[in-house]
């Protein structure tokens, strides 16, 4: 009985969420088509038909997975944290905080609507690169599970960013300082393997160069990591992350005075 | 009966040190009709804020029809709607969206929360504004709204924090021919209002607190009769210069007067008085509100 009340709580939330994205579609949808668009023109073809081979594909087949992944990150990230701190600024949060809403389904919800958001910018920047280059698909298990995981991390990681923000400027840092760079730096436009070995070694503390590389090895068999290490890693980061949400919105801070 | 709300020493300091309720009590039956009064800052929200689980008590005991907030929050919430003093919804939202959101939260299946939404839109007359963006609505009609949006899962409770400020008497007095209907239907309201008035007209029963205690609680009627005594302006024919009155009366201008009546007494000896004294009386009126008078004195004598 409480399960099914569970149930339709979390799915208000998803449908609210799905609904607030594709509202705003122009905002939300067609930028990370557009950007992604510019890559694949510039980097890929333009640039990328002089670079040549790199992880033994072409240099447009090789950076593509990361793009993706690089619009999924991103997206799954920024719909969460806006859409959290929205409605913490404009106070309907309240709506779910004064509602038997357990704390759990209320971040799922919330994180539902991050996935929902990211996959799908994922899919339309797929749909994008296919005018570029014929993608194949090595392994669809790990490449379908890597972005599922690496979307709900990002999910995660927007909501307790959003927990934390007490104005629109707090929503834009983390995306802007940290995010962008370890996205730039996780390898989505060279293999790890070129950096000197100090690099090499950096460059295994940004947990985004596990996601990248598991995601290109379901797409093209290749891989600069591990891949079950890669998986581990992201569960690991999701553990952590969803612990730390729960703990935040359990406490009531940002959120009950 | 079961008590719609039993608060047992309830104390909230936040954590700037501001202790906004020091051990209050109370107790407010099923089906009454319930005002908190108080001043500004005196811990009314603090309490509905705790009550509607928005605010973190630091200690005490507070139930709802029964259920413990510690130990049963979820059936707890269940009970109360919940209409806050300032607007909390989504501004970009359809107003009917905002309604079916809320009934999803309560476990309301969608296509039930659709047919709920019509009727708790028309009973707030916004049905013809059902698609608008909520934003697009004026004052009252938003405040409309949060009633619907509290009722959409038919609550035992309602709360309501001044939920007429800011309204046009027109629209405050439909409100509460609208919350007194509530209250018939079985629903047990409590609410905080700055207009006595209001409180007077729908409340059976009252707490006033201030600095965060509770210096009254008791039936609307009891209280009243405390009153020993009222003013009353009297609008008269011109008043001569030299004219001899009692202390009881206060000369305001030449042609108004105020006086003082014990509530035992009655008017015929002022207006024999005044008709002796060849005082003609055009019209009169209240000076002020009864319960307002009682309020600032209760208020004044909480804060010495």
């Amino acid at each position: 009985m409480k399960g099914q009340l569970y149930f339709t709580a979390f799915k208000s939330i998803l449908i609210k969420e799905i609904y607030r994205f594709t509202r705003i579609w122009v905002q939300t949808l067609v930028p990370p088509a557009i950007t992604m668009s510019l890559y694949f023109v510039i980097f890929g073809n333009l640039i990328g038909s002089r670079i040549g081979e790199m992880g033994g594909v072409s240099y447009m087949s090789f950076i593509v997975p990361g793009l993706i992944m690089m619009s999924v990150i991103t997206n799954s990230y920024s719909n969460v944290a806006s859409s959290f701190y929205s409605a913490k600024f404009q106070r309907n949060v309240e709506e779910l905080l004064v509602a038997p809403v357990p704390n759990h389904i209320m971040i799922l919800g919330y994180i539902g609507g991050g996935v929902v958001r990211g996959l799908l910018v994922g899919l339309i920047v797929t749909c994008i690169s296919q005018f570029f280059v014929t993608l194949q698909i090595h392994h669809l298990f790990i490449l379908v599970v890597t972005v599922l995981l690496t979307s709900i991390t990002f999910s995660l990681a927007g909501l307790i960013n959003a927990i934390f923000a007490k104005s629109f400027d707090d929503i834009s840092i983390i995306p802007t300082f940290v995010l962008t760079p370890l996205t730039y730096l996780g390898g989505v436009f060279y293999s790890i393997s070129m950096l000197p070995d100090f690099w090499q070694g950096v460059s295994q503390l940004n947990p985004i160069v596990y996601m990248i590389n598991a995601f290109r090895y379901g797409f093209l068999g290749v891989s600069d990591v591990s891949v079950w290490v890669s998986l581990l890693v992201i569960c690991s980061f999701i553990a952590v992350f969803y612990s730390v949400a729960y703990y935040l919105v359990n406490k009531g801070i940002g959120l009950r005075s | 009966m079961l008590n719609a709300i039993e608060i047992k020493n309830l104390i909230k300091i936040y954590k700037d040190g501001n202790t906004a309720l020091k051990g209050i009590s109370l107790t407010v039956k099923q089906g009454d009709f319930y005002a908190l009064l108080g001043p500004n800052g005196a811990g009314k929200s603090t309490t509905i804020g705790i009550l509607s689980s928005l605010v973190n008590k630091t200690s005490g005991e507070v139930k709802i029809f029964g259920d413990d907030i510690d130990t049963h929050l979820e059936d707890a919430k269940r009970h109360i709607g919940l209409v806050p003093q300032e607007f909390n919804f989504n501004q970009f939202e359809a107003v009917e969206q905002i309604l079916v959101n809320q009934a999803g939260y309560y476990g309301l299946p969608r296509k039930e929360a659709w047919q709920r939404a019509e009727i708790c839109l028309k009973q707030l007359d916004l049905w013809d504004k059902r698609k608008q963006q909520s934003r697009t609505l004026s004052g009252g009609m938003k405040r409309r709204l949060m009633i619907a949006r509290a009722l959409m899962h038919q609550p035992k409770l309602l709360i309501l924090d001044e939920p007429t400020a800011g309204v046009d008497i027109e629209l405050r007095r439909s409100m509460w021919v609208f919350l007194q209907q509530l209250n018939k239907e079985g629903i047990t309201i409590v609410l905080t209002t700055h207009y006595l008035e209001e409180a007077e007209t729908l409340c059976r029963n009252i707490g006033i607190i201030n600095q965060g205690e509770l210096i009254e609680n008791t039936s609307m009627k009891s209280l009243l009769a405390r009153i020993a005594k009222e003013t009353f302006v009297l609008d008269t024919s011109t008043l001569p210069e030299q004219l001899q009155l009692g202390p009881e009366f206060t000369r305001i201008d030449e042609h108004t007067l105020e006086v003082e009546v014990l509530k035992d007494e009655g008017l015929n000896a002022t207006f024999a008085k005044l008709s002796e004294l060849g005082v003609q009386v055009l019209s009169m009126r209240n000076k002020s509100n009864r319960l307002e008078e009682l309020f600032v004195e209760l208020v004044q004598q909480g804060s010495h």
